[in-house]
């Protein structure tokens, strides 16, 4: 039946076929590497080497600059407190939208992701336009002696807007995937709802809560867009890191801008490295 | 029980009365809190810009909304996020595949290089881009030498923006792709379907939720982004302003009335897209409730 | 070349040193047989013997690592695929979710561009034999396991496929309805004749729907014969304890005997005097000798009866405490009860030394 030809045909398509697989699997693989290490890896060799490409110089240099070690020192603060304020509302909402049936929830639930979708230069002019000092809100508050825009707070609350649906969506999951029964056990024990939550929800919750602290921690390091409008940028106190580095840029000392932000940058990769760790051993964890 | 708060009452019913009621306090109790949460942070500043950017009259948002820098500034920010949504979807899909198809060493590697995008600063990525391109950079002399302008253009504000959406795409479809499984790839190529049919006609369908989830998620950051796009734009009016930066600009040259015209305009574009986003997310989540 | 052996590769699949190592893992190892032309051959053994593996080669899924592969005279052992022209049902059917039955059914025809009348009459057709007609349209979420099952084997079966292959297709139903698709496969495949490889670790569905079962465990093939030599002439340790019920008895070869303390049975003669070895002995071969103890004939103690419909179920204690399991008709166990000494005949014993049958003894036969 199988002619010469045909015969021959299949032959040479017999080895060419493997190799076509292999082809294809390797190609994918190269044009997946080659996106990756040209898009990301590159521009971040470079960074750290132009920023130290003389040793610390350029470091000490930035570091020198007015308000250097004020803008490190209040975004390490802000961001650290900002993680633990929507560690603890974090998880509330999240508890909230699992365990309760409330009108509006599933409305609450798609409000919880509005961050993600506005710009976070939006943000910025939001909080001026409710809190600044000429609004009728922020003059209220100035009575009180409450600051907010051009003032810390506002650097506190800019990054507490942005970063809020991260560790609720952590938790999230977290809690669904909870059996109830262990808790309806606890409850026939004698335990009291707080109790219950306390003891056997909590600690359940741990690892999630702790991931989605340290990923708003590692947003909070390098926010920019809703920081830069409301905090007033003054130098030794509203001044944060990224907008620092910013105006190191724009004051034409690159070199010194690459050193804190490699710095900066460090800091933060550290901290999203435990936390995808943390995040990825629980799933495997869970059945 | 709590000492001396309330007689104790043997009678079954009163006992559950106590307790229920004590369980609905501590709702409403958990429920205003949050309410009150979300209202001072996000719920009631959003609803003050738009009385805000409205207050000064419709006329000066029709003047803003239509003049020639503003109309720039929006065209720019739809070519940059449509650039980058292309870019990101057709590489991320192929990231993703690579990452949960294939196994070879590394693999961890490249997957959390995936999320280093997450753990750098905007700045930082601007600062990146003006090394690369700008004076003294590693790329200048290729692209000078054939006349391609990088920095302050298109090019590189689109690359910025690139850099900073590449997760995206590739965290939502990655866990899609990884639940659905290979079982009905494989019967379509017993049926005869070459890769590419397989994968057109049987993943894609399979793995749709996943990815307009993260083509929503890209857009919107797209169209969101400052930081980055403000150190390589170079400001220049009517030429290298996107939207966000128009409004930036508009606060730095105390124009802030026309700011907020625009930033109401992208406050509304976010609704609208974060609207699609939760429908995708839900539309995805239940996919994978499926194959669980 | 391996032309010149293309004539005698002339039954529908032959396997030839079929081997496939993943990393320093071997799943399948050596593994050659040959599938006759318009019959049912079995792969069965327990999971993790590697015949879903070897199923896999065939359709083109895996690639293997040594060895070649057959079909109706041409090598296949590199063809891609799609071009090997092989109908698969999954054990999870793998139906694609967002298309019709129909549709599901028709893919095969559709990617190879058959013209829409065609299509529409063979799937028409095979929904016919399926039974499944007024399902056309509707989804594979909206159908039960077994109705999965039958769309998954028209589907496979639409574009005439030569061979088809079944990589445990009812694993993941329940009991009865296993049964039935059971029942239902043997008629159909009495209906079509086409060639089929059927994976299972259910060895009562190998034995029902195939003329051939190839026994694997641990990647190797312990055993190639019809039903009924896999079960009365097994020649591997594991073959007789994994098919069918089997009472393992542990002693000494002594002259061809197999040794357990007073006790001893017939068999052991291609064994060395002094080893130690096992005697696999079924239920139903252990008869009862009547209450005396004649020359030759095992003693034991009644340790429990059960009487269920036509069949007594005794198990029983030998002197040197290993159990039996007796399965006798009812008659013949008037008046025995618990504690009675019995004299027992073990009929049929086949013996493997010890070394063997240690593995073996490991291994579930599953019903």
């Amino acid at each position: 039946m199988a002619s010469a030809a045909q015969t021959l045909r299949r032959r040479r398509f017999r080895v060419s076929n493997l190799t076509g697989i292999r082809i294809r699997q390797y190609g994918l693989r190269s044009l997946a590497l080659v996106y990756l290490v040209a898009m990301i890896v590159v521009p971040l060799i470079a960074i750290i080497q132009k920023g130290f490409a003389d040793g610390l110089v350029s470091l000490r240099a930035g570091m020198a600059s007015l308000g250097a070690w004020d803008a490190i020192w209040l975004t390490l603060t802000a961001s650290a407190a900002t993680a633990i304020i929507n560690g603890v509302f974090g998880t509330m909402i999240a508890y909230a939208l699992v365990r309760y049936r409330f009108r509006g929830r599933e409305l609450l639930d798609a409000i919880v992701d509005l961050p993600l979708a506005i710009p976070t230069l939006v943000t910025g002019v939001m909080l001026r336009v409710l809190y600044g000092p000429l609004t009728p809100v922020g003059h209220f508050l100035g009575g009180f002696g409450i600051k907010v825009v051009f003032a810390k707070l506002g650097v506190l609350v800019a990054l507490l807007v942005v970063t809020l649906p991260f560790t609720v969506r952590t938790v999230q999951p977290v809690l669904l995937e909870l059996d109830v029964a262990e808790e309806e056990a606890a409850a026939t024990l004698g335990a009291s709802p707080w109790a219950v939550f306390r003891k056997i929800v909590l600690p359940a919750l741990r690892p999630a809560i702790a991931a989605g602290s340290l990923l708003v921690f590692a947003r909070s390091l390098g926010e920019f867009g809703s920081v830069v409008l409301v905090s007033g940028n003054f130098p030794g106190r509203t001044l944060t890191a990224p907008v620092f580095i910013y105006q190191l840029n724009n004051q034409f000392k690159p070199e010194q801008a690459a050193a804190v932000a490699t710095v900066l940058f460090a800091v933060s990769f550290v901290v999203v490295l435990a936390t995808t760790r943390l995040i990825r051993t629980r799933k495997d964890e869970s059945p | 029980m709590s000492a001396g708060s309330t007689q104790l009452d043997r009678s079954r019913g009163s006992v559950w009365r106590r307790v229920d009621r004590r369980r609905r306090l501590a709702r409403s109790v958990i429920v205003g809190l949050i309410l009150a949460y979300l209202a001072i942070l996000l719920i009631v500043p959003f609803v003050s810009i738009a009385y805000k950017a409205l207050s000064p009259g419709l006329g000066l948002v029709r003047e803003t909304l239509t003049a020639p820098d503003t109309v720039h500034a929006l065209k720019l920010t739809a070519i940059i996020a449509m650039i980058t949504v292309v870019v990101c979807t057709t590489f991320g899909v192929i990231v993703a595949w690579v990452l949960t198809r294939q196994r070879f060493r590394g693999r961890a590697i490249l997957n959390g290089i995936v999320d280093l995008p997450f753990a750098i600063s905007p700045i930082t990525v601007g600062l990146m881009a003006v090394l690369l391109f700008g004076r003294g950079g590693w790329f200048e002399p290729f692209f000078a030498a054939r006349g391609i302008q990088m920095l302050f253009a298109l090019p590189s504000m689109t690359l910025v923006t690139i850099f900073i959406a590449i997760p995206f795409v590739i965290r939502e479809v990655a866990p899609v792709l990884e639940e659905v499984g290979t079982e009905e790839e494989d019967a379509a190529r017993t049926l005869g379907a070459s890769s590419w049919t397989s994968f057109r006609r049987v993943t894609l369908p399979n793995i749709r939720w996943g990815l307009l989830h993260g083509i929503a998620l890209t857009a919107a950051r797209s169209i969101g982004e400052i930081g980055a796009v403000l150190i390589v734009s170079g400001l220049l009016k009517g030429q290298t302003e996107t939207a966000t930066i128009y409004i930036f600009e508009a606060y730095e040259l105390r124009k802030e009335a026309e700011g907020n015209i625009v930033a109401l305009l992208l406050a509304a574009v976010s609704v609208l897209l974060l609207v699609a986003i939760e429908i995708f997310k839900q539309r995805k989540e239940k996919t994978k409730e499926l194959n669980a | 070349m391996s032309e010149a052996h293309a004539p005698a590769k002339s039954a529908a699949i032959v396997i030839e040193n079929l081997t496939k190592r993943f990393g320093n893992f071997t799943a399948v190892d050596d593994v050659s047989f040959d599938a006759e032309e318009g019959a049912v051959t079995a792969l069965l053994g327990p999971s993790g013997s590697g015949k879903s593996t070897v199923l896999r080669m065939i359709a083109g899924l895996e690639i293997p690592t040594v060895g070649r592969i057959w079909m109706e005279g041409e090598e296949h052992t590199f063809m891609s695929v799609q071009e090997r022209r092989v109908g698969f049902v999954f054990q999870h059917c793998a139906l694609f979710r967002h298309m019709t039955v129909a549709d599901n059914i028709g893919f095969g025809l559709s990617v190879r561009k058959t013209p829409r009348d065609t299509r529409r009459k063979r799937v028409d057709e095979l929904l016919e034999l399926v039974q499944l007609g007024p399902f056309r349209d509707r989804y594979p979420d909206q159908l039960s396991g077994g109705q999965r099952q039958r769309v998954a084997l028209a589907r496979a079966l639409a574009p005439r496929p030569r061979v088809l292959l079944l990589d445990e297709p009812f694993g993941a139903l329940d009991a009865r309805v296993r049964q039935e698709l059971r029942r239902w496969l043997d008629s159909l495949h009495r209906e079509l004749g086409v060639t089929s490889l059927l994976v299972t670790h259910d060895q009562e569905e190998a034995m029902e729907l195939a003329n051939k079962v190839v026994v694997m465990h641990e990647g190797r093939i312990q055993q190639v014969g019809t039903p009924s030599e896999i079960y009365d002439e097994p020649t591997t340790a594991f073959v007789a304890g994994f098919v069918g019920a089997a009472n393992i008895l542990s002693g000494h070869v002594t002259e061809g005997h197999i040794q357990f303390g007073d006790n001893r049975v017939a068999g052991a003669g291609h064994l060395e005097d002094g080893i130690a070895a096992r005697a696999f002995v079924r239920p139903h071969d252990v008869r009862l000798a009547g209450q005396e103890a004649a020359a030759g004939s095992v003693v034991a103690i009644v340790d429990r009866i059960n009487r269920v419909g036509w069949l007594s179920q005794l198990t029983l204690r030998l002197p040197d405490g290993q159990q039996l399991i007796a399965q006798v008709p009812k008659d013949e166990t008037e008046g025995v009860v618990p504690g009675d000494r019995v004299a027992l005949d073990l009929r049929n014993a086949k013996a493997f030394a010890a070394e063997e049958a240690v593995s073996a003894a490991g291994e579930e036969a599953s019903t």
